[in-house]
């Protein structure tokens, strides 16, 4: 369904939202994801990534996914060369480089292979420091131009900025449209979309599992909440959690082997642990209020928001058990913990005025920061870097996704034509 | 009551049908066997007696309200769990699922407690009256299933409520 898409190039600040658009005009209930940047990095890394050798042998282009993924990050200017290769083969002339005002440039020819593939061969320069930064070599069918663009884009990323990229991944969603929910599933791009599963009920809490292979999610198909966890190639799903009572929040643990969910089986919302087969279900903590929304980070700790205090607030417990430990302290409202993989940071939603926002706080100081200014902000979700926080909000009464850096920088939109899109989830990082 | 039972059981059969198998024409995502393949999922629905759908009965009525932030059943609403508890004592082999619902604003999973406890409230006043604790089970829908959708105080006390669902109609 991509290939629609790259028949048509127009002007490259429109070709995100055409390809959107278009998409979702042919696929109907495949609706796209369009992504739009609506704010950018203080100060951009100016790159050149002109065109592979041989890269017009493919049907579709490897170097404009790189471009797109690059621009869109915020962190990088592209510098248009023209149509001319810079063979891998050829050590660039890096004064000229540096004469169009770039930093960086990446070579690279596409070799053709006995099998019909092709070796994707790429070096990335330092135009200042006038040294090869790195180079790599990927096999590829031409079918997969989108997932090597994405490879090299997070190659160029990670030599330039110092952080792992992003751009290979995935994200799970909810879209409402009408009386109708679907749960999909997108690259991180918004490109790809698949509907993982369709109902007439609501589908909220996606998470996905280390691997990335599976979603757990609750769905009130059978009129209250229910627990499954859902195999996205097979389309297989196993009931996990269905007690009496309501059954939500899933989160997995970082081994994929458990999951935190929140279960009313004995009386209020309560945290509990369970197999992610179903089986073995135990307590977590005890409180005489609510808890609910557990994280479970990968520094050992489950974070999650009770009321334990009076107002909603972030606690946190050793996930072997153990004492709960406030976590967040300003403001009466503070809600939906998501911890970075590297532990560092903590994403929640904060209520300031009224409003509901996306704040970070440095685990490690305490220190805390509102990064957006709109109204209704829920459910932020880390990039696997840690970089950006995609979180769902709404602008003129519709749902819609948004992404800010965690400097509150780097800001992206990303829509659905005539839907609502809610509940995302950014998958992890699959190496 | 087998009138009653028999479609409850119908419904729950489909469901069970129609929830486990993955439709044909699955999409694939990327090439690392990660395919996603569509499931389409089903639902429950069913039927009540006539007494439960007579409008002039108030038994017809299903929806306790709440004040904002609030977990108690105001004083208009004795009534109708009243006849609600009688009818589940007086039809022991009747079952009750209660769901809590919330207005929209803030986080979902909060809000899904939040109705918790909403139901909770409506299943402990039924019980007072003399439900038995395995006729009922409460549930939350949060703020999934509003009744209303503007922006409105209105339109957010509709949506403050809880809904007593019997046998057969869920």
């Amino acid at each position: 369904m991509i290939k629609t898409l790259h028949a048509f190039r127009p002007l490259h600040a429109f070709r995100l939202f055409l390809a959107g658009l278009l998409a979702s005009l042919a696929l109907g209930a495949h609706a796209q994801l369009s992504i739009e940047i609506t704010g950018t990095g203080a100060s951009r890394f100016p790159v050149i990534i002109p065109i592979f050798e041989n890269e017009g042998r493919l049907p579709q282009s490897v170097t404009d996914v790189v471009r797109a993924d690059l621009e869109r990050s915020g962190l990088f200017t592209l510098i248009d060369t023209g149509p001319l290769p810079m063979p891998e083969s050829v050590p660039p002339d890096l004064a000229a480089v540096r004469g169009r005002g770039a930093d960086a440039v990446l070579t690279g020819s596409l070799i053709p292979m006995a099998d019909g593939r092709y070796d994707v061969r790429f070096r990335l320069f330092d135009a200042h420091k006038q040294q090869e930064l790195g180079a790599m070599s990927l096999p590829m069918s031409p079918a997969q131009n989108r997932l090597v663009g994405h490879r090299i884009a997070d190659f160029v990323y990670e030599k330039l900025t110092g952080l792992p990229g992003y751009f290979a991944t995935r994200i799970a969603y909810v879209i409402k449209s009408g009386p109708n929910f679907e749960l999909q599933v997108a690259d991180a791009d918004g490109m790809n979309a698949a509907t993982a599963l369709r109902s007439r009920e609501p589908i909220i809490s996606p998470s996905w599992s280390p691997d990335g292979q599976r979603l757990a999610y609750v769905s009130f198909e059978q009129k209250k909440p229910i627990v499954y966890v859902h195999t996205l190639a097979t389309g297989q799903r196993r009931v996990v959690a269905n007690f009496k009572g309501s059954n939500s929040a899933p989160s997995w643990s970082p081994d994929g082997s458990q999951l935190a969910v929140v279960l009313t089986k004995d009386g209020q919302s309560q945290l509990y642990a369970i197999g992610a087969d179903g089986s073995g279900v135990r307590r977590l903590a005890q409180s005489s209020g609510i808890d609910t929304e557990p994280f479970w980070g990968a520094d050992g700790h489950i974070y999650f928001t009770s009321d334990r205090g009076g107002s909603p607030q972030i606690y946190r417990i050793p996930a072997g058990g153990g004492s709960a430990q406030r976590v967040s302290f300003e403001g009466n409202y503070n809600v939906s913990p998501r911890l970075s993989f590297d532990g560092k940071l903590l994403a929640f939603i904060t209520r300031n005025a009224g409003r509901f926002q996306v704040a970070v706080q440095d685990v490690a100081t305490r220190q805390t920061t509102i990064l957006t200014d709109s109204a209704r902000d829920e459910s932020p979700s880390f990039a696997p870097n840690g970089r950006m926080i995609l979180y769902a909000t709404d602008t003129g009464g519709r749902g819609v996704l948004s992404a800010v850096s965690t400097d509150g920088r780097i800001r992206q939109r990303l829509t659905v034509q005539a839907a609502d899109v809610r509940e995302p989830a950014w998958g992890p990082q699959i190496r | 009551m087998k009138k009653l039972v028999l479609p409850a059981l119908l419904a729950l059969t489909l469901a069970a049908c129609s929830s486990t198998g993955p439709e044909n024409g699955a999409a694939s995502v990327q090439d690392r066997g990660a395919g996603v393949a569509t499931v389409t999922a089903g639902s429950a629905s069913g039927s009540g007696i006539a007494a439960l759908t007579d409008p002039n009965n108030i038994l017809s009525k299903r929806s306790v309200f709440f004040d904002f932030d609030s977990f108690v059943i105001k004083q208009e609403a004795r009534a109708l769990v009243e006849a609600h508890a009688r009818f589940l004592v007086q039809n022991p082999q009747m079952n009750m699922l209660v769901q809590g619902n919330t207005d929209e604003r803030g986080s979902r999973e909060y809000n899904l407690a939040l109705g918790q406890k909403r139901a909770d409230v409506v299943k402990q006043a039924l019980m007072l009256l003399g439900a038995k604790e395995s006729q009922i089970e409460s549930v939350s829908l949060g703020e999934e299933k509003p009744r209303c959708e503007d922006r409105t105080e209105n339109c957010y006390a509709e949506n403050r409520r809880g809904d007593m669902l019997y046998t057969g109609e869920f």
